[in-house]
């Protein structure tokens, strides 16, 4: 680990004034993610801002019939909140399926939403990886990429977001709340992570010295809401394929649904053709539908080839209904 | 998972990169472990697991991946269990931290520590104190009511069944596959048997 300076700010004020004009700087806050990434030498921040005392740990009501989510807030405490559990279940499910007991009780808000790829290769200093060190490579390219992306990839980079929260804040529609020297603004999740194209080393579009404040939540839509999560092991392991669904069904027709997929790309995986086309349709239609829309374009680098099939199988058990 | 191959390699370009050199740094802190405080003088990249382990006397933490992704390393902070690999001892100044020295020692054994002895729940016993200190914080999560991904109802209180707590010890990797008996031992332990 390279050496940094250390301050631990009181307000939200503090911390961006702690980082201004200091691009070596990084927000500290769970460190779940950010505490390996330095261990590893990949990141290397020369001043570290610790936000954990930071009031941004609370889970209030909107007028909307909506949550506002503070950044510092656990993803235990988000999952356990029985708001969430009763209005959002989709989220809690999400935020159940991703980590261990032990990181959900340190990792936050904010910070699940930055973590990084779990790329092999972008975690191995000794292997060219684009996203670590732009334009020394791809090694997932030819090498083992059975955890990587099917859609939405580049020739520079084809790593995964690893969230299973932002997956279903994505189907819900949430904004990310920021703030920063030039002023807040609110920013709706589906812009919120970038796909790679030939600057993967860039996740976000957050800029340098912004902060996420909170994740605000549109009140509920109508519907069955859906987790599903298919992985290597029955816990504790990142998605190959999720499945983040609210569908409303009236006998055997769709009356609406969202879907968003996880697993699949550099970010959360939604297509509005596919809900376009789902509506009003029979299940079984809406399973080819959707299948078909979501999935188009979707190619395989070989050793991922199966995650088109299983995100096929996997949105047919989800719409169709088999799952509780 | 992410390979460890080569982690303490740097590429060509990087090490060839000009940087700014930068000196180590050591700070002071007050740390307060089982119910004591500690002042340590440590490098400011010290983890609390290491800061335990290598200045603190307090051996009893593991270290196996120092990745967070085993748990041989758990302990309490402010009752809620946490990977001490994760947390750099500068930021858990003010915190209670609780470590398995703290929670009984061989004249005084917790509750869980005597499970654990009573049902054989380990072989090597390396990764035992974290699965300890685990099932402790473990059980206060499921008494408060907090769902797992194994929790049928999300809306109801969380039943104590062995799916339950098998799900929310998944942090806590055994090498030797002693799960059946740590089961058994967790189980005993919160009057769940």
């Amino acid at each position: 680990m390279k050496t940094f300076s250390y301050e631990r700010v009181e307000t939200v004020e503090q911390a961006i004034d702690a980082v201004r004009d200091r691009s070596d700087a990084r927000f500290l806050a769970g460190g779940t993610n950010l505490v390996d990434l330095m261990r590893h030498e990949i990141e290397t921040p020369a001043h570290l801002v610790d936000i954990g005392a930071l009031k941004l740990d609370e889970i209030d009501e909107t007028p909307d019939g909506g949550l506002r989510v503070g950044a510092m807030v656990r993803n235990s405490d988000l999952a356990a909140d029985p708001r969430v559990r009763y209005r959002y279940p989709v989220l809690s499910r999400a935020l159940l399926a991703g980590a261990s007991g032990q990181l959900r009780n340190r990792a936050t808000t904010g910070g699940n939403l930055l973590q990084r790829t779990r790329c092999y290769y972008f975690y191995d200093p000794a292997k060219p990886c684009n996203k670590r060190e732009p334009g020394s490579g791809c090694s997932a390219l030819e090498g083992f990429n059975r955890i990587h992306a099917i859609l939405g990839q580049s020739e520079a980079c084809i790593a995964t977001h690893p969230s299973d929260m932002a997956v279903a804040m994505r189907l819900l529609d949430a904004a990310v709340e920021t703030a920063s020297a030039k002023g807040g603004r609110s920013l709706p999740i589906a812009e919120f992570h970038r796909l790679p194209g030939a600057r993967p080393q860039i996740d976000t579009v957050l800029e340098p010295g912004e902060l996420i404040t909170h994740v605000t939540l549109p009140s509920p839509p109508p519907g069955r809401q859906v987790y599903r999560k298919v992985r290597d092991r029955a816990s504790y392991a990142f998605a190959l394929i999720s499945v983040a669904a609210v569908i409303d069904v009236e006998g055997d027709r769709v009356r609406s649904a969202r879907i968003a997929l996880g697993g699949v790309a550099h970010k959360p995986w939604r297509s509005e053709a596919a809900e376009g086309a789902m509506q009003d349709a029979s299940l079984e239609t809406a399973v080819k539908v959707a299948a078909d829309e979501l999935l188009a374009g979707a190619r395989g680098h070989g050793a991922n080839d199966f995650k088109i099939p299983l995100a096929r199988r996997t949105l047919a058990s989800v719409i169709g209904g088999t799952e509780p | 998972m992410p390979t460890l191959a080569g982690r303490n390699r740097l590429p060509p370009a990087l090490s060839l990169a000009p940087q700014e050199p930068r000196p180590p740094k050591t700070v002071e802190l007050s740390l307060k472990i089982n119910g004591v405080g500690h002042a340590v003088c440590i490098d400011i990249r010290t983890s609390l697991l290491d800061a335990l382990r290598e200045h603190l006397g307090l051996t009893g933490s593991k270290k196996g991946c120092d990745h967070g992704q085993c748990g041989a390393c758990t302990v309490l902070i402010d009752g809620r269990r946490t990977n001490s690999c994760l947390v750099l001892a500068v930021t858990a100044q003010g915190q209670a931290i609780t470590t398995i020295e703290g929670l009984g020692d061989p004249d005084h054994l917790h509750p869980m520590q005597a499970a654990f002895l009573h049902h054989d729940a380990f072989q090597c016993g390396y990764c035992t104190p974290g699965q300890i200190c685990s099932a402790v914080g473990m059980l206060a999560e499921l008494a408060s009511g907090a769902p797992s991904h194994a929790t049928e109802d999300l809306n109801a209180a969380p039943p104590a069944s062995d799916v339950e707590i098998r799900e929310r010890m998944s942090g806590n990797i055994c090498r030797c596959a002693a799960y059946p008996n740590i089961l058994a031992a967790i189980k005993d332990a919160g009057g769940l048997a």
